[in-house]
């Protein structure tokens, strides 16, 4: 068994197994974060906003799971970038976990009580669960692009440079602003679309405007990005660096700062292009397939344009996991941050045997649950749904 | 150096959150099963009030289980924020448990658990209980890779240091599995929850029965949870001394400090019932014991002693100074001396790390550390003790005093005298908050226990945490403490407006408070 995979191509291959889990998260949770996003807009009365609530109200738990799963495989197979990112971004992980406080008992709590006031601010509460954390992913992306403060002592300890606010102001710049408005919209569009195909009126047709609407801007803020990346964000480049199938140990290499680095890849694999022509074209489908009302097949595009927005952001990078933008040295790619051939067999193994099985039961719940939620269903089942 | 104030709030802010999401996971662990329960039974039997306990039972579970996701997100996040070098440290062995806890069990409760709640009119019967027990089993196996996790902290077997990548890699996942501290503590852990859930309903359920309320439910749910209540009480009990046992295989301190046993006594050693340790002194004053009975709970013979504290701690100087010289045979290889004899020096000492590691508190190089920073570090190898003397004994306390309520309220119940016996319907709702005490203190033996290790005899605790400030600490504390106040009294309030409405909640029409509102109209 632990000859299955070289230690290289199992770095490779996990790189891979956490991009998955991160887009299985922006397809599946992503969905019911934009819906909750859109909570307070699309829908006006309480009854509507119980529509709303409830064509996501059986899934958005186990949804959430890949999120957590991500942030355990990150654990296992990357420690060196779970701890490094973690830590560093202290206060903006804070925020997103404060946030998503109130999406569990949001859900839940929300319609236990009969009283506006109650309702509308669990109503809110879900708009924050939805909003922060979409928003903050996104930030987060843009920072790791533009490289991030923090360095590795001898001891593979990782300090981060700043503290509070001096820690958190400095990632809300201009180009990771951009970056969780793109995260933030497409997850919008997202969960637009899955009321088109879930909610009855008026709220589906609310979406499909939204979604009419945003939909290009999302497009559109994404190509700017990248032209952005082009001309205004330095690149990373590995200069010198042990073999991949070396003992993971990120002080050992050498990187440099060099322009254009990120667009390294598109030109050794062109095939690589194939990410963000996705992240673009894929929204742009999605709003003409929402105008066209067929919301299910733009579902699916919008699906794919997530997967080459999230796909470009990593392509790019590629090696790199986390670069550092004041000790270059100390930055952690896919070949130095990995765990051992060891445990990442271990986990390959367990990932291999589990994610079918969780793709099958997953689907299988949607297709029970599956069907328009009514206002009439709601109202016979008041005292059981969401 | 060490702060040792950030070191504190990092620890406060762990051992808080930990204890608050414990607070929610012990029912979701028993309840859970008690619905699969209640839901066989109303398939077999086709019997509406089955499914309506189901259903009304399934309402406070989900009360509580809101909060247990909201809060194991917390811990799920908090390795890598505060703990970040503990991450780095020995996630190659301890991240896996967790992933695979994602992977196998939250996938499965949390995909299963929105249909439980929502599916009763798009499923049949059968898939609807299939449901509610993929519910439980996603519950519990999640118990079980968060105690396999836990238990390689207490007992870090199958793995080794790794001097290149500066941090211990897995051996063998058999051994991580089949831990020994791990198994034990699965079974005591669930079997814990399998009480609170008990306990939770039978309360609930008497405080009905002592209103007259909906008294055909209530007996029935009484019955379900006396029932597993005692099964689950006296496995708690018998596999608790099995922890104990185990402890005093691999976890000779914690075990020593438990019992305030300062120094090993002839065999077979007294059990202490009460008394007050004083940890300057190294004696419990004042105590009263009991021939014999440790003994035979730590070694289950007559003839093998128990370790006391004082002569473990001779045995950690040994090893400190050991792990100075495995620290600067670290420091060399490190260095770039890729020298045989340096190599099979580290090697020889290389078990010692940890305890080399201890003298960071007092110095920046261990392997230069003075006589008097070596005893200093000593001192520092075993726990408060008194703590943890008291907290063990409430939780066992409690476990006879629930196995009272348990054996009384079955008797009771099978002789039919539940409704008379009016200061036993009270005592099983006064009972309620038991299992919770239990569960706290029990987690507080187990982990105040491990100290000063956060990974058992390899990381000191000081050195797990991640390099921030204590400014950062205090704001994430206060965001902690003001959203779990908040969400508390909101749960809280729920709860106890739900547990009093009883299955009237479910709006079904035929339950005490819609009966009497539907008399009153006529
Ligand atoms: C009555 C006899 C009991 C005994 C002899 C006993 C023994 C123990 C021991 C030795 C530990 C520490 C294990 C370690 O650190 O590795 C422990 C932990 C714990 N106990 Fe108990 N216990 C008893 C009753 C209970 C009851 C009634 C509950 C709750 C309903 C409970 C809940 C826990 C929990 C949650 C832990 C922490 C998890 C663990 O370490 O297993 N215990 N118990």
């Amino acid at each position: 068994m632990f000859d299955l995979l070289d230690y290289a191509t199992l770095k490779f291959v996990w790189w891979i197994l956490v991009g998955v889990l991160l887009m299985g998260f922006a397809i599946t949770d992503g969905m019911d974060m934009g819906v909750g996003v859109l909570l307070p807009f699309v829908a006006r009365t309480d009854a509507e906003r119980r529509i709303a609530i409830n064509t996501v109200g059986p899934h958005w738990d186990g949804n959430q799971v890949w999120l957590i799963t991500a942030g355990g495989a990150i654990f296992a197979a990357w420690p060196a970038v779970y701890a490094a990112a973690f830590s560093g971004f202290y206060m903006a992980m804070l925020l997103v976990l404060f946030a998503l406080f109130f999406r569990p008992v949001g859900f839940d709590y929300r319609s236990k009580i009969d009283d506006t006031l109650w309702r509308s601010a669990w109503d809110w509460g879900l708009f924050v669960s939805g909003a922060v954390p979409a928003l903050i992913f996104g930030v987060a992306f843009g920072n790791l692009l533009q490289g991030v403060p923090f360095h590795l002592d001898d001891m593979l300890r990782s300090h981060y440079q700043g503290s509070l606010l001096t820690a958190l102001l400095p990632l809300l710049n201009p180009f990771a602003l951009l970056a969780g408005v793109i995260s933030l919209g497409m997850l919008t569009v997202h969960g637009a679309l899955w009321l088109q195909l879930r909610a009855d009126d008026p709220v589906a047709s609310r979406a499909r405007k939204t979604t009419v609407a945003l939909a290009p801007v999302v497009a559109l803020l994404f190509l700017g990005a990248g032209v952005w990346l082009w001309f205004g964000v330095d690149g990373f480049r590995v200069v010198s660096a042990p073999p991949h199938d070396a003992a993971s140990n990120p002080l050992a290499k050498e990187v440099a700062r060099v322009a254009h680095a990120w667009f390294d890849i598109y030109a050794v694999v062109p095939a690589a292009k194939a990410a963000p022509v996705a992240g673009v074209l894929g929204p742009i489908v999605a709003g003409l397939l929402a105008s066209a009302r067929r919301p299910g097949l733009g579902f699916v595009a919008n699906a794919f344009g997530m997967v080459g927005i999230i796909g470009s952001a990593g392509l790019s990078m590629f090696p790199f996991i986390m670069p550092s933008s004041i000790d270059p040295r100390s930055s952690l790619t896919i070949w130095d941050a990995a765990s051992s051939h060891f445990t990442l067999t271990v986990m390959f193994v367990a990932a291999a045997i589990l994610l079918p099985i969780v793709l099958g039961y997953t689907i299988w719940c949607y297709a029970r649950m599956w069907g328009r939620v009514t206002a009439d269903q709601i109202e016979a089942q008041s005292h059981s749904a969401y | 150096m060490i702060d040792p104030n950030f070191v504190a709030l990092s620890r406060w802010q762990f051992a808080g959150t930990a204890l608050y999401h414990f607070l929610f996971v012990p029912l979701t662990l028993g309840l859970s099963w008690l619905l699969v329960i209640m839901e066989t039974v109303y398939v077999m039997t086709g019997k509406e009030i089955y499914k309506d306990m189901t259903r009304f039972w399934g309402k406070l579970f989900g009360i509580n289980f809101a909060l247990g996701v909201t809060t194991g997100l917390t811990m799920e996040f908090q390795f890598g924020t505060n703990w970040s070098y503990y991450s780095h440290y020995v996630g190659d062995v301890f991240g896996a448990p967790l992933a695979i806890e994602g992977l196998m069990a939250f996938f499965l409760e949390s995909t299963f658990i929105g249909l439980f709640f929502l599916g009763w009119d798009k499923l049949s019967k059968r898939q609807h209980l299939a449901v509610t027990f993929f519910t439980a089993l996603g519950s519990n196996l999640s118990a079980l890779w968060i105690l396999v996790a836990n238990g390689w902290m207490q007992n870090p077997v199958g793995a080794a240091f790794s001097p290149e990548t500066m941090r211990m890699e897995m051996k063998s996942f058999a051994d991580v599995f089949f831990n020994p501290v791990a198994q034990v503590k699965f079974v005591h852990t669930v079997a814990a929850g399998y009480v609170t859930g008990s306990l939770f309903v039978l309360g609930i359920s008497a405080w009905h029965i002592l209103k007259g309320r909906d008294l055909p439910f209530m007996r029935r749910s009484f019955a379900v949870a006396v029932g597993f209540g005692l099964a689950s009480c006296l496995s708690v009990i018998v596999l608790g001394d099995e922890s104990g046992y185990t402890l005093g295989d691999v976890q000779k301190v914690k075990l020593a400090a438990i019992e305030a046993e300062w120094h090993t006594e002839p065999a077979p050693a007294a059990f202490t019932l009460f008394g007050l340790p004083s940890q300057d002194k190294e004696e419990t004053e004042d105590k009263i014991q009991i021939p014999w009975l440790m003994g035979v709970i730590a070694t289950r013979s007559l003839d093998k002693p128990v370790e006391g504290l004082s002569e473990l701690m001779v045995d950690h100087e040994r090893r400190i100074r050991s792990g100075m010289i495995a620290y600067d045979g670290l420091m060399k290889i490190r260095g770039g001396d890729a020298s045989p004899q340096t190599k099979a020096l580290f090697d020889a000492h290389a078990k010692d790390l940890g305890y080399g590691l201890l003298l960071k508190q007092f110095t920046e190089n261990p392997a230069q550390a003075t006589d008097a920073e070596v005893k200093a570090a000593v001192k520092t190898t075993i726990p408060t003790v008194w703590p943890l003397f008291w907290s063990f004994r409430i939780m066992v306390g409690l476990g006879f005093l629930m196995l009272f309520v348990f054996a009384a309220g079955f008797w009771l119940n099978a002789t039919n005298r539940l409704e008379e016996n009016r200061w036993y319907l009270w005592l099983a709702v006064l009972a309620i908050p038991a299992p919770w005490i239990a569960c706290e203190t029990g987690w507080f033996v187990a982990e105040f226990g491990r100290q000063p290790w956060a990974i058992g005899e390899v990381l000191p605790t000081f050195l797990a945490t991640s390099s921030l400030t204590t400014g950062d600490l205090i704001f994430s504390l206060a965001g902690f403490l003001t959203f779990y106040t908040l969400l508390l009294v909101i749960e809280i309030f729920l709860m106890q407006k739900y547990a009093r409405l009883g299955p009237s909640s479910l709006g079904l029409g035929r339950y005490h408070h819609e009966t009497k509102r539907a008399l009153t109209m006529k």
